[in-house]
């Protein structure tokens, strides 16, 4: 096929992703985007496999098949709850092809080039595999953080900003010795030099995200697809792909305005969550005790049942206890009565951007009654009953009127301002940021306390013996 | 403890301080309620519909208040007209008083009530505090006032407030001015807007624009800048410029509205006059202006109280009873309110005043045979209770340091330019023309990825990530650029293990994209 065939498939395929990321702009278009994100792969796939001078195509079948299956294995098979892991873990395989790709390159027989193309391209070569280490590295923890196989607790080294500057010296060093390994023709040296280097930079994809507290791990999630998108750019230098650069391109620039989009749901640089340390002593806090009030299901069901309003806040404790289906359950039996009943979803709810409007969505709660913080914040002082499941720093008054809280500034979901509250949590424990929640103390606060779905289970049974 | 309810004496009022269900709540709650016959009449409520809910009924006005230990009222007593007596001075000695006092503008009425050595709580003085919202009778009236204040509007007003294409012609909608957005003007923008009228509003206040906004109205903003916020998120008396940069507002405004409404007030202040008899006489035949605060003066100089007068086609509401012309709906929750300060107050059982109380101590006016009010101010710093009326205020002065901030980033980004600038001189002198070429592609792409990506609602950010997720799994085909050499090489091996990692992120990405998207519906 000629050349140019191949020029005109790829500006195809860039188009359709671009359509697709459009696509994705509102639920009723987001099908056609993913299918047009499937048809621009499939056409970027033919066009490289029909390149004249293309002929791995036994490696081709080899590699690709089963990693089809797996892949479609993986997503079928995963809970929606799941989710956050498994996109950490996909992320960690595009950085892990980077590096690859890195090496392969390295390797593999390149064209002529002038003497700065190849300084640039080796610079490519060495960037490519560094954010690939970096991102599969990192993104490898964060799966193993989010699956609970290590804890959600930053790990706080001393003086470790001094050592991830040291990484980043060291590695700009190695760069430089690189570089030169390469021109003096001196190809097992310049391996060696890249393998070290992909360790380094992987030894700093590892401290930087086990220095994350759990509660920043959507921010760290959205960097390491910003990540992953830039690998893919680097790659596509690299190979002097254009495909490559635009899909890297634009992948980069999402994941960095998901993540600036989830510091500013939080009032927080992006700055300081990525240097870590998430609630180390930032002034003192106003100690928050008093008494709270406990209710029980029969009460709660009386309260809902004579409201004519109601908001659900959901948290990641309703992740956990699966609790999403019997909610979309008592839903649709308030509303056969004539309650409003909506969800507000706080930005930073759950553990990925939107998770709580994919768990609802599984349960089949209709996305018009979810929204989002700023358009049911002032809704709430006019509403009769909030169900707060499972969420705790993201209804924290502190937020917004103690000055030396550690989520001073945060944007919060202002449910105190309905007239009752009720607040299902398993004990009196604080949220991820460790702090105190003078809501739960509040005239106008109820605490249910128990399993978020045995307590939902129980209030749904109870409202339909009434 | 005995409750009395007198029927109330002030022309033209139809609220009484108990309803049937609010009775039944008292009673409830141990108290024993006795009610004056007659005194629910204008607000629909019999006095059979009262002795169903367990109140005896009274003719005896003097029994009524000189046997009961609390009485319940809208009005301030004043002299009644039947016995020639002042009601204050009916009041059981150290009996108790809970309603509207004002006590800034009827002190001789607070003397006539400590010569009775009585126990008076001011609905009109509870504190602006989260906790005594309950207990707001102003909000419950001001909401119920500022509905009503429409519904006059627009019954004196000659057009329709919905704009229509009709066959015969089109209609245009009406524009209705609200000036002050306090929980009057806010529920009079609702109510206008329901009617289908374009709905503008103005208030001192610049923190209270995004509640109007919420509401549907268009806030209107003075180039002039000047913080109106006074205490208790009530407004303040601005300076002479302010008030000259709003005139001119007004002005040009009441030549383009067809209704006014005004409900600018400064507490223990006569009511700023906004609207001059020039602007009256500049609106458009037909025009209507209703004056919320004609109580106080008036906002408009022309507004005659408890009337509607016309002023050269101009009509200018003055009602002072907006709320009783609601009086079912709003006796009840006003005396619902007045339920809920029995109950801070410890019911029947444990009924007492109690100073320490923040609620109860800023309604207090008069105890022990003395004036309480004001209140003494002692907490001069918000207090957490007061968080949601103090928290705009905070925000207000969040906002200017946040200016400050942003004047400092400011610095940063010119930093941030130059230096970019720089780099980009340097590019175009070192690099060569193919790098070059790939890095116009790589920029314009971030852009194209920037616009596209804002659009995408927040609700489809997981499945965002897991198409992008996806996508850059196209990285394949970097691992596929290395496939074509034998397999035993190296470089084909890791082009293949490349290859296999990245269409594991393809097929899994778009499928699980794929399953969640299926779950989004209506």
């Amino acid at each position: 096929m000629p050349e140019n065939f191949a020029t005109i498939a790829y500006i195809v395929a860039a188009a359709l992703f671009i359509l697709s990321l459009s696509g994705l702009g509102h639920p009723d278009t987001a099908r056609r985007g993913n299918m047009m994100g499937i048809a621009g792969m499939l056409i970027a796939l033919l066009a490289t496999a029909m390149a004249k001078d293309f002929m791995g195509y036994g490696m081709l079948a080899a590699a690709l098949i089963p990693a089809t299956i797996i892949g479609a294995f993986l997503a079928n098979r995963v809970k929606m709850t799941e989710m956050p892991q498994l996109v950490a873990l996909l992320h960690s395989f595009v950085g892990a092809a980077a590096v690859l790709v890195g090496f392969a390159t390295l390797l593999g027989p390149h064209a002529e080039m002038s003497e700065a193309e190849h300084l640039i391209h080796n610079i490519e070569v060495y960037i490519g595999v560094c954010i690939g280490a970096v991102t599969f590295t990192g993104s490898i923890i964060a799966f193993a953080k989010l699956h609970g196989m290590i804890g959600g607790k930053p790990l706080i080294l001393p003086a470790r900003h001094l050592f991830n500057l040291m990484l980043l010296v060291v590695s700009i060093w190695i760069a430089v010795m690189f570089v030169q390994a390469v021109d003096a023709e001196n190809i097992t040296r310049a391996i060696w030099l890249l393998v070290i280097a992909s360790v380094i930079t992987g030894v700093l994809g590892v401290h930087m995200v086990m220095a994350i507290g759990g509660a920043d791990m959507p921010v760290v999630v959205s960097m390491l697809n910003s990540y992953s998108g830039w690998a893919a750019a680097a790659a596509g230098f690299m190979l002097s792909n254009d495909l490559l650069i635009i899909v890297g391109a634009l992948v980069g620039s999402s994941g960095a305005i998901l993540s600036y989009i989830m510091c500013k749901g939080m009032n927080r640089s992006f700055v300081s969550v990525i240097l870590g340390g998430f609630g180390a002593a930032e002034g003192t806090a106003v100690a928050v005790d008093g008494q709270h009030t406990e209710i029980d299901v029969a009460k709660t069901v009386e309260l809902m049942c004579n409201a004519k309003s109601i908001v659900i806040v959901p948290g990641y404790g309703m992740a956990v206890a699966q609790a999403q289906h019997t909610l979309s359950e008592i839903t649709k039996e308030l509303e056969a009565i004539g309650v409003s009943v909506r969800f507000a979803i706080h930005p930073i709810a759950g553990r990925l951007p939107g998770h709580m409007n994919v768990l609802l969505a599984e349960a089949k709660v209709s996305y018009d009654i979810v929204l989002e913080m700023d358009e049911i914040n002032p809704d709430l002082p006019n509403t009769d009953l909030v169900l707060v499941i499972g969420a705790n720093d993201i209804v924290n008054p502190s937020a917004l009127d103690d000055p030396a809280s550690p989520i001073a500034g945060m944007p919060v979901l202002e449910v105190w301002k309905a007239k009752d509250v009720i607040v299902m949590k398993r004990s009196m424990a604080s949220g991820y940021a460790g702090i105190g929640n003078p809501l739960f103390f509040k005239d106008n606060t109820q605490m249910l306390f128990g399993d978020a779905k045995k307590n939902v289970d129980a209030i749904l049974t109870a409202y339909r013996s009434r | 403890m005995r409750i009395g309810i007198p029927k109330e004496v002030h022309t033209g009022e139809r609220r009484v301080a108990g309803t049937p269900r609010t009775v039944k709540q008292l009673i409830q709650a141990g108290f024993e309620v006795v009610v004056e016959e007659g005194a629910g009449f204008q607000a629909e409520h019999l006095d059979s519909m009262y002795a169903e809910s367990g109140a005896s009924l009274t003719s005896d006005v003097r029994a009524l208040w000189g046997e009961s230990d609390l009485i319940l009222k809208v009005h301030t007593p004043q002299m009644h007209p039947e016995l020639g007596e002042h009601e204050a001075d009916l009041i059981k000695e150290g009996g108790c008083l809970i309603g509207f006092v004002w006590p800034a503008q009827n002190e001789e009425v607070l003397a006539k009530l400590n010569a009775r050595n009585a126990s008076v709580l001011a609905m009109d003085c509870v504190p602006r505090i989260t906790r005594a919202q309950k207990v707001d009778a102003l909000s419950a009236m001001a909401n119920a006032a500022g509905y009503r204040a429409v519904i006059e509007a627009v019954n004196v007003y000659p057009r329709f407030l919905m704009g229509q294409s009709t066959a015969a012609g089109a209609i245009k909608p009406a524009k209705v001015l609200v000036i002050g957005a306090g929980v009057a003007g806010l529920a009079a923008i609702g109510a206008a807007r329901s009617l289908g009228a374009i709905v503008r509003a103005f208030d001192t206040r610049a923190e209270v624009g995004d509640q109007v906004r919420s509401m549907g109205a268009e806030f209107l903003e003075l180039d002039f800048k000047e913080e109106g916020s006074g205490t208790g998120g009530y407004a303040k008396q601005m300076s002479a410029e302010f008030i000259e940069a709003e005139m001119k507002l007004f002005a040009q405004q009441a030549m383009e509205v067809d209704i006014i409404i005004t409900t600018a007030l400064i507490p223990g202040k006569p009511a700023p006059k906004l609207i001059t008899a020039g602007m009256v006489e500049s609106m458009r035949e037909g025009a209507v202006i209703v004056d919320m605060a004609a109580q106080q003066g008036g906002n408009c100089a022309l507004t005659q109280p408890e009337k509607m007068v016309i002023h050269k086609g101009v009509r200018l509401v003055g009602y002072t009873d907006l709320p009783s012309r609601m009086a079912i709906q709003t006796s009840w929750l006003y005396a619902s309110t007045i339920v809920n300060m029995i109950d801070e107050m410890g019911g029947s059982e444990e009924f007492k005043i109690d100073l320490e109380n923040e609620i109860i101590r800023g309604a207090l006016v008069c105890h022990g045979g003395q004036t309480t009010w004001p209140p003494p101010q002692a907490e001069p710093a918000p207090k957490p209770e007061a968080a949601s009326q103090q928290w705009t205020e905070e925000h207000g002065a969040a906002d200017e340091s946040s200016k400050e901030n942003t004047g400092k980033s400011k610095l940063g980004s010119i930093v941030l330019w130059v230096i970019a600038g720089l780099a980009m001189v340097g590019l175009g002198w070192a690099a060569p023309d193919s790098f070059l070429s790939h890095f116009t592609v790589f920029v314009l792409a971030c852009f194209v990825g920037w616009q596209v990506v804002w659009n995408v609602a927040p609700a489809l950010h997981t499945p965002l990530m897991s198409v992008t997720n996806a996508i850059s799994g196209i990285i394949l085909i970097g691992g596929m650029l290395h496939l074509s050499g034998a397999p035993s090489e190296a470089i084909t091996v890791l082009g293949a293990i490349a290859v296999f990692v990245a269409a594991i992120n393809v097929s899994g990405g778009f499928l699980v994209t794929r399953r969640m998207l299926s779950m989004f519906q209506k």
